[in-house]
Parts: C-alpha cells; sequence; structure tokens
C-alpha cells in the first residue's frame, strides 16, 4: 500500500455509512433483507479501513487529507494520527458487533430499515467527529451524530421512550448550542477554523481570557455530551430507553467519540493542558466515578444501572486523562477502549435478557443461566471485567489508572478509584445473583434459546473482554496504544506536526 | 386544482394559492440553479420549492397537497439528493481528491459554469426540499394519528 493508497482511506470513514444510510432509507422498505446486509457490510467496512489505518498510521506517521484538493487551513482537512486511528477502531469495532446483534434483535420492532438508516447515520457522524481536522466540521458531525441518537433514543415510541428522547434532546441541544458558541468565540479570535492552524494561533500570543471563556463553554457542552457528573443527568433516563443495541452504541461509544475524544482533542491538541483545567478534569472524573457508582448501586432496572455505571467508568477515563502523565494517558485510553467493549457487552445482554423475557426489572429475574447459558457467561464475562477482575481487560486499565495516580502522589484520588471499583464488583454481584444464579422462576420455564446473531455477536466482544490484555503487551502497544497516547502527552506538538504533513 | 374542495380555507385563499404557487416553485427553481453566480443556492432553493408545496398544504388541506407529491416520493427525493450529492463527491476520487471539482469550469457568471458546483447545488435542492417538506407532512401527519387514536379509546 502506497501513501496514496493510505491517504485515500481517510475519506472512507465518512462515505462508506452515509452510502449505507441513504442506500437503506430508499432501497430498504421493497427489499426486506437489504438493511441486514448493506448495515452489517458498511460497519464491517469501516472496521476494515479502520485496522488499515492502523497499518497506515504505522508506516507513515500522521496523514492528513485535503477535501477537494484544498489545502488547509483554506479548506476541510481531515486528520488520521494516533489518537484517531484508536478512537475509529473502537467505534467500528462496537458499530460492527451492535449491527450483528441487531440482525435478530430488531426483529422485535417495525421498519428495521429506518433503524439501519439512522444507525448508520450515527455512525457516520461518529468517524466524522473522530476523523476531521476542522472545528466546524466537528461541530458538524457531532450534530449528526447527536440528531440521529434522539430519534433512536425515541425509537420504540413508547410514553417514556418518548419522554427520555425529548429530556435528551432538549439537554443536548443547548449543549451543542455552548459548543457553538465556543467554536465562534475562537473562529472570532483567531479567524481560522483548521485545527492546527487555530492551535499555531494560540500559541502565539495574549489569548488567555479568550481561552478560559471558551474553556468553560467546551466544558460544559463537551461534558455533557459524555456525561460527566454534574451534566449526566439525561443519561441514566436517555440510554435505557433506547433499544438494546442503540444503548450499547451510546454507552459504549457516542458518549466517548462525542464527549472525552472531543475535550481531549481541544484541551490537549489546540488550548495545550494548564494545571487548573487539569485539576478541574480529574476532581470531574473523580466526582463521576464516585457518584455514578453510588447512584447505580441501588438500581433494580437493569438497564438503568447499567446506564449509572457509564457514568461512573467514564469517570475514570477522565481521570486517567486528565492526569496528564503518559501513564495516566495510557490507562484513560485503554479503559476507553475496554469500556466500550464490556458495557456494549452488558447491554447486549440485558436486550437478550429483554428479547427472551421481556422485563428489565432484576428483581422478576432469577436462574437464567439455566435457560440462557451463553447470555449467562458472557455477562459473567463482562461483570468481572467492569469490576477489575483479573485477567480480563478492564483490571489491567484501572491498575493502570491507579497506580499512575499513586505516581503522582495523588493519594486521594487513588482511594477514590479503589472505592468506586469495589462498589461496582458489589453492584454487578447483584446483578449476577439476581439475574442469573438461583433458582429459575416458574414463568420463565418456556424460554427459548438466544438466536444465533445475538449469540455470535456477543461471543465476539466476550472474547474481546478475555483477551483485550495483550493490547498492553509491548509490540501491540506500541503499534496502537502508544500511538495516541504520543499525540495525547505531546499535545503541543499536534499543530506543527498537522501543518507539516499538509502535502 | 381547478376543482373546488371540501377541505381547506376560503375561496379568496385558494384562488391566490392557485395564481402564486407555480411562481413560487419557479422562484425555488431559479434560485436554485443559480446558486453559483448570485445569493442563493441548494439549500434557499429547496427551501422555497418545499414551501410551494407546504402552501398548497395550507390552502387546499392535506389530500391535495400529498396527490401531488405522495409521501413515498417524498422519501425517494431526499435519498436520492443525498445519494447523488454523494456520488458527486466521490467521482472526484477519479481526479485524485474527494470532493474534487472535475468538470470543467467555464466563463464565471455564466448559467454553465462552476463546474460540479451547481450539481451540487441541484443535490442539495432536492434533499433539503424533499427534507423540509417530509418534517411538515410528518408533524401534520402525525397529530392526524394521535387524534384517530383518541378517537377510538
Amino acid at each position: 500500500m502506497t501513501q496514496t493508497t493510505a491517504l485515500n482511506i481517510i475519506p472512507l470513514f465518512v462515505v462508506i455509512p452515509l452510502t449505507g444510510s441513504f442506500l437503506i432509507s430508499i432501497l430498504g422498505r421493497r427489499f426486506k433483507a437489504l438493511p441486514d446486509l448493506l448495515g452489517f457490510f458498511a460497519t464491517l467496512g469501516s472496521l476494515l479501513a479502520a485496522i488499515a489505518a492502523v497499518w497506515a498510521i504505522n508506516s507513515y506517521g500522521t496523514l492528513v487529507y485535503s477535501v477537494g484538493a484544498w489545502k488547509a487551513p483554506i479548506g476541510i482537512a481531515m486528520v488520521l494520527d494516533g489518537l484517531s486511528v484508536f478512537m475509529l477502531v473502537v467505534v467500528n469495532l462496537i458499530a460492527s458487533a451492535v449491527c450483528v446483534f441487531s440482525i435478530n434483535y430488531m426483529e422485535h420492532y417495525t421498519s428495521k430499515w429506518k433503524f439501519y438508516t439512522l444507525f448508520l447515520l450515527m455512525v457516520a457522524g461518529m468517524n466524522g467527529v473522530v476523523i476531521t481536522g476542522d472545528i466546524f466540521n466537528l461541530f458538524v458531525f457531532l450534530e449528526i451524530a447527536s440528531v440521529a441518537s434522539y430519534a433512536l433514543v425515541a425509537f420504540g415510541t413508547e410514553k417514556h421512550e418518548l419522554e427520555a428522547a425529548f429530556k435528551y434532546a432538549v439537554m443536548g441541544t443547548v449543549a451543542s448550542l455552548f459548543i457553538l458558541l465556543g467554536i465562534v468565540f475562537l473562529y472570532s479570535f483567531t479567524s481560522t477554523l483548521n485545527m492546527a492552524d487555530m492551535a499555531s494561533v494560540l500559541a502565539g500570543g495574549k489569548s488567555a481570557n479568550i481561552i478560559l471563556m471558551v474553556s468553560v463553554l467546551f466544558l460544559m457542552g463537551f461534558g455533557f455530551k459524555s456525561a460527566l457528573v454534574p451534566f449526566h443527568a439525561w443519561l441514566p433516563d436517555a440510554h435505557p430507553s433506547a433499544p438494546a443495541p442503540i444503548s450499547a452504541m451510546l454507552s459504549g461509544v457516542l458518549i466517548k467519540s462525542l464527549g472525552i475524544y472531543a475535550l481531549i482533542r481541544i484541551f490537549y491538541n489546540i488550548f495545550g493542558i494548564t494545571a487548573e483545567i487539569s485539576s478541574i478534569l480529574m476532581f470531574l472524573g473523580a466526582l463521576s466515578m464516585v457518584i455514578g457508582v453510588f447512584l447505580a448501586i441501588g438500581q433494580w432496572d437493569l438497564k438503568r444501572l447499567l446506564a449509572y455505571h457509564s457514568i461512573s467508568q467514564i469517570g475514570y477515563v477522565i481521570l486517567g486523562l486528565g492526569l496528564g502523565t503518559p501513564l495516566g494517558i495510557l490507562g484513560g485510553l485503554f479503559h476507553l477502549f475496554n469500556h466500550s467493549v464490556f458495557k456494549s457487552l452488558l447491554f447486549l445482554n440485558s436486550g437478550a435478557i429483554e428479547y427472551e423475557t421481556g422485563t428489565r426489572q432484576l428483581k422478576e429475574m432469577g436462574g437464567l443461566i439455566h435457560k440462557m447459558p451463553v447470555t449467562g457467561t458472557t455477562n459473567l464475562i463482562a461483570s468481572m471485567a467492569i469490576a477489575g477482575i483479573p485477567p480480563f481487560n478492564g483490571f489491567f486499565s484501572k491498575l493502570i489508572i491507579i497506580i499512575a495516580v499513586v505516581q503522582a502522589q495523588r493519594y486521594g484520588y487513588a482511594f477514590w478509584a479503589v472505592l468506586a471499583s469495589v462498589l461496582t464488583l458489589a453492584s454487578f454481584l447483584k446483578v449476577m445473583k439476581y439475574a442469573f444464579f438461583g433458582e429459575l422462576k416458574k414463568k420463565w420455564e418456556k424460554i427459548q434459546g438466544v438466536p444465533a446473531f445475538m449469540k455470535i455477536s456477543m461471543i465476539s466482544l466476550a472474547i474481546i473482554c478475555v483477551i483485550g490484555g495483550v493490547l498492553i503487551i509491548p509490540t501491540a502497544r506500541e503499534m496502537f496504544l502508544d500511538r495516541a497516547v504520543d499525540v495525547i502527552s505531546n499535545g503541543s506538538n499536534y499543530a506543527s506536526v498537522v501543518l507539516k504533513a499538509i502535502m | 386544482m381547478s376543482r373546488e374542495h371540501d377541505k381547506g380555507m376560503s375561496v379568496i385563499v385558494k384562488t391566490i394559492t392557485r395564481l402564486t404557487v407555480g411562481l413560487i416553485f419557479l422562484y425555488g427553481i431559479h434560485i436554485l440553479s443559480h446558486g453559483h453566480v448570485s445569493p442563493g443556492g441548494g439549500f434557499a432553493g429547496g427551501i422555497i420549492v418545499a414551501l410551494s408545496f407546504v402552501h398548497l398544504m395550507l390552502a387546499y388541506g392535506k389530500d391535495v397537497a400529498l396527490e401531488k407529491l405522495p409521501r413515498g416520493v417524498t422519501s425517494l427525493f431526499e435519498g436520492m439528493g443525498a445519494i447523488i450529492f454523494l456520488s458527486i463527491a466521490l467521482i472526484g476520487f477519479t481526479s485524485g481528491y474527494f470532493f474534487i471539482n472535475f468538470l470543467a469550469k467555464g466563463e464565471p457568471f455564466r448559467l454553465f459554469s462552476a463546474g460540479i458546483i451547481p450539481l451540487c447545488n441541484i443535490a442539495i435542492g432536492l434533499k433539503v426540499g424533499a427534507g423540509l417538506f417530509a418534517i411538515f407532512v410528518a408533524l401534520v401527519l402525525l397529530k392526524f394519528d394521535t387524534e384517530s387514536k383518541e378517537n377510538k379509546k
């Protein structure tokens, strides 16, 4: 593969899902099998492109694609660097697993083609956010993904689903307005929208006040999108109300690609991290971590419990990333990857339970492992992973974060991290006990097994949970995680690297 | 349209609508097709085209408007607009770049100039016009659906 071929991969991340989405919207109503096939091949295609991108980044370094042959800063640039590739792999990995799951699961609902249209639109939006090098373009893709997710939360059109979607839509729009306002201020100050160019302008001179103002706006906007604690109120309603595959997408990747990725990209690569922002991020992270888990442990609705755990686990990621040491960033990113995998798996499991039994209440379940052995096993693996039991992937990432925090002599944060981990274990023991172990209730005796495609998807995610730890073996780490860590820990180099890579 | 319908607004509104709706539609097409030489473009033109149908629906009721532009056709147009836009962008790959302007640019300020820009405008116009009309129809029909549900109860 030459460098030109490698460059031509970059637009594909947006093109493939968009094409799939609109083809389904035209043809999906007439040909019943088409939405499944197109959805599967579109997400699989993006995943293969993401894997090719890992290779490309290792051979050629940071790649910049000028859309329409207009060179940045005038035209729109798409930047493929370590962090983008990392996020692309996460997004498309989860998207393809979820797509396989949906083949059977979405039979529940009418008009499957509408689901796939919106789903692929959301994937296109997330890929776009991650791949773009232009801050207004980032906002546009963020809105594409957000609007598609508002519609998907309301997909069941029951009363509580519409209520959750409306709440999510209103609050999400306010958050997007904060982000837009921040971008407007930045544009009026720097007269450029290209992120690398903007970074070099901001590094040059008297911009402390504008950065302070915009930092606050972005913290609110992207903090909302990533559901950090003071801005988390929408998540426990929106994520459980969506159909299970969408809950998996929202908790697994949407809050990360729209929230954390954008937050990190802007604070580390455009503004340059300061001690204040770093401590704010760490504080918010620790707050989310602890409050999320305390709210989760008392829940009896399985999906709501998982949604609160998303808030808590996002706290770990932000704590690690906010710490700013290379080890902390490594832990944060690794935990981001792991959380995507096991939280999607947990939501898919809850979907499988709902598919079979029609309930989400833990008190009504019981003994389901006798009837659903695959779901029970994958749920056990995912629960152990999220609670941080060795040798599952969650253990390594939490360990790295805690070691990094201790090395930075922030013992208080380390204590809270350990405490949250213990409480996570407790609440997942509760899930396992009430849902899967114990005696099988009479009314569940007629349950059939879970359909094949759902099993395939859950098993493949469970395998990643088990072997996910290999990503920190030095050879694999250098190819994948270290590339992303480099981009963040050498944040101020972003401008020069990207501007040099423009051809 | 010459038939008088029971639904819709008064005779005055219907007559004025009959006279103006074609003009509004043509004006939308004009804005859409001259997007590259004068202010306007696909988005504005598409909105105006959609408004001509919205106008029709307001004056004559939903049946007449949906007869002119059924829902299936609307969603087909919307999808087609996006697909055309994306195909134009993808054909750019043959000249080396995504979204490159691969056609001859022509002379400035002529109708047939600026390469792919007018084609993109047409695609955007289709997408935006059909999209706006579809949103309007969705809002109107959703109301009817809930009303009929409540009546059944």
